[in-house]
């Protein structure tokens, strides 16, 4: 059998998963993939996270992405980054880089077990700041100057990739080369609020065909979070594993402590149980029927007959949930073109809104300004398939 | 991850575990993951997780696999295996 058909299957334990410590964030980015904004009154404790932590290591959970919200607004934020890592689970966290100064970015360059990725949607400051506030691009860039100074190599530069930013990739790659960052790509879901500016920040056609060119030649050099599979069905695949991982290696756990597929599916349809029920976390991996259910072989459905099947398998599931296209079909952006013709014939007002809206209610200084994007800025792209990086060793 | 140029490996050494690299049986083998260069890799057949964990109480590369139960007529295999093991810093020498 095949990795990628035994991953498919689901193992005893994720990769890596994806865990936002909280809903609050400083900004309000027009397409965060969480809603986030205000914190919820329901999040984990303290002793709650630890517990968690606790949970993971006993599963031998390599690592966790954390994400939020803004996570290192929550004051328990450094104690249980330490807590993890103290137990063998290593930490990436995704941050805007509001609390990284200088001493954090020492604290940050001196530890293995933590690794940071700064959130940028622009190589400029205009096309940063339409999507994520005002001032958030010199945020970013100050936080990324002090890591360099620090001695920190190899921090990722997160850039969710738009309509906006895509002729901007070389830009981004000298500007992590410059810091001795790393480039991490990934894909705009119409996840969260992200629902609605998709239409108008999702990549064109064209485009989408000018970033695989980009990312086959740079390989291996550029992270993608293996969020990029639809695109295998231009030819070969990207570097990655190359699968959707929901409930089968990867999964979510949100602020308040539910547990979704991924992180782009933040609805009840995707629910599979709450950390806090008697079972914890790992009964919700291990027997959630959700989770079964994805672990089965999926129907290609329209896809069936189309001979790019088993290069994209389908594309994401949370992209096609959101804009109200069957799971068992096209992907909305396939690149063979079936997933438009699917979004010209479906009712997208009848498609399942993203849950639990923490949005600031009244905007945030600075905020994205709805000239010609969305309405508020987002947070994170926490995303992380925990494939990405990885070298299918021997 | 390139192909592996089984360049610096030798059979005849002793090898051992990278102290931040983690271990976790899977029914296809193991995931390996190294905390310091944040790689995940696959050990895609059980025995040759078996072999990684005698690498360290075997005198060599070599004895370890023998002693995993590989025959000679794979020890090529399993080498190429362990070979880029060790260029990924998976594996130092012991």
């Amino acid at each position: 059998m095949r990795l990628v058909d035994q991953f498919e299957r689901g193992l005893d334990a994720p990769i890596c998963l994806t865990w936002e410590l909280t809903y609050a964030c400083n900004l309000a980015c027009a397409h965060c993939l969480s809603s986030s904004g205000r914190r919820d009154p329901r999040e984990l404790s303290t002793v709650e996270a630890k517990a968690v932590v606790d949970e993971l290591a006993r599963m031998q959970v390599f690592y966790v992405n954390i994400g939020g919200g803004e996570p290192t607004v929550r004051p328990d934020f450094w104690e249980l980054v330490d807590y993890a890592t103290a137990h063998r689970v290593g930490v990436k966290f995704s941050t805007n880089g509001v609390r990284i100064t200088p001493e954090v970015a020492a604290r940050l360059a001196a530890s293995d077990y933590v690794d940071v990725q700064i959130s940028l949607d622009g190589a400029t400051a205009e096309v940063n700041d339409a999507v994520r506030g005002v001032g958030s691009y010199a945020t970013a860039l100050r936080a990324m100057d002090n890591l360099h100074t620090a001695g920190m190599r190899g921090f990722k530069i997160s850039v969710v990739c738009t309509r906006h930013n895509v002729d901007q990739l070389d830009a981004f790659k000298a500007l992590a080369d410059r810091l001795g960052g790393q480039l991490r790509l990934t894909r705009l879901r119409p996840s969260g609020r992200g629902a609605d500016v998709w239409d108008e920040l999702h990549l064109l056609p064209g485009q989408q065909r000018q970033l695989y060119d980009w990312l086959v030649e740079h390989g291996e050099g550029v992270l993608t979070g293996d969020s990029f599979f639809h695109l295998a069905a231009y030819g070969s695949a990207l570097p990655g594993l190359n699968l959707c991982g929901a409930g089968r290696v990867v999964c979510l756990i949100d602020p308040v402590g539910d547990v979704y597929a991924c992180p782009f599916a933040i609805h009840e349809s995707f629910l599979a149980g709450n950390v806090r029920s008697p079972g914890g976390f790992g009964g919700v991996w291990r027997t959630s029927e959700l989770f079964r259910s994805l672990r089965e072989p999926q129907s290609a459905g329209a896809c069936g007959s189309c001979g790019a099947y088993d290069a994209c398998r389908g594309g994401c599931m949370a992209a096609k949930f959101f804009t109200g296209l069957p799971l068992d079909g096209p992907d909305p952006e396939c690149v063979i073109g079936h997933g438009a013709t699917a979004l010209s014939t479906v009712d997208r007002h009848g498609a399942p809104r993203p849950a639990g809206d923490h949005s600031h209610t009244s905007g945030v200084r600075g905020g994205p300004v709805p000239v010609t994007i969305g309405r508020h800025p987002p947070e994170h792209a926490c995303d992380e398939s925990p494939l990405a990086g990885i070298g299918a060793g021997p | 991850m390139p192909a592996a140029e089984p360049t610096g490996f030798d059979l005849e050494r002793r090898y051992a575990l990278h102290p931040q690299v983690a271990v976790r049986p899977e029914p296809f083998g193991a995931l390996l993951y190294h905390f310091g260069t944040r790689r995940l890799s696959f050990l895609k057949d059980p025995r040759l997780l078996e072999v990684v964990r005698r690498l360290a109480d075997a005198p060599t590369a070599h004895a370890a696999c023998t002693a995993a139960g590989v025959s000679e007529a794979e020890l090529d295999r399993f080498a190429r295996a362990l070979a880029t093991l060790a260029e990924t810093d998976m594996l130092e020498v012991a």
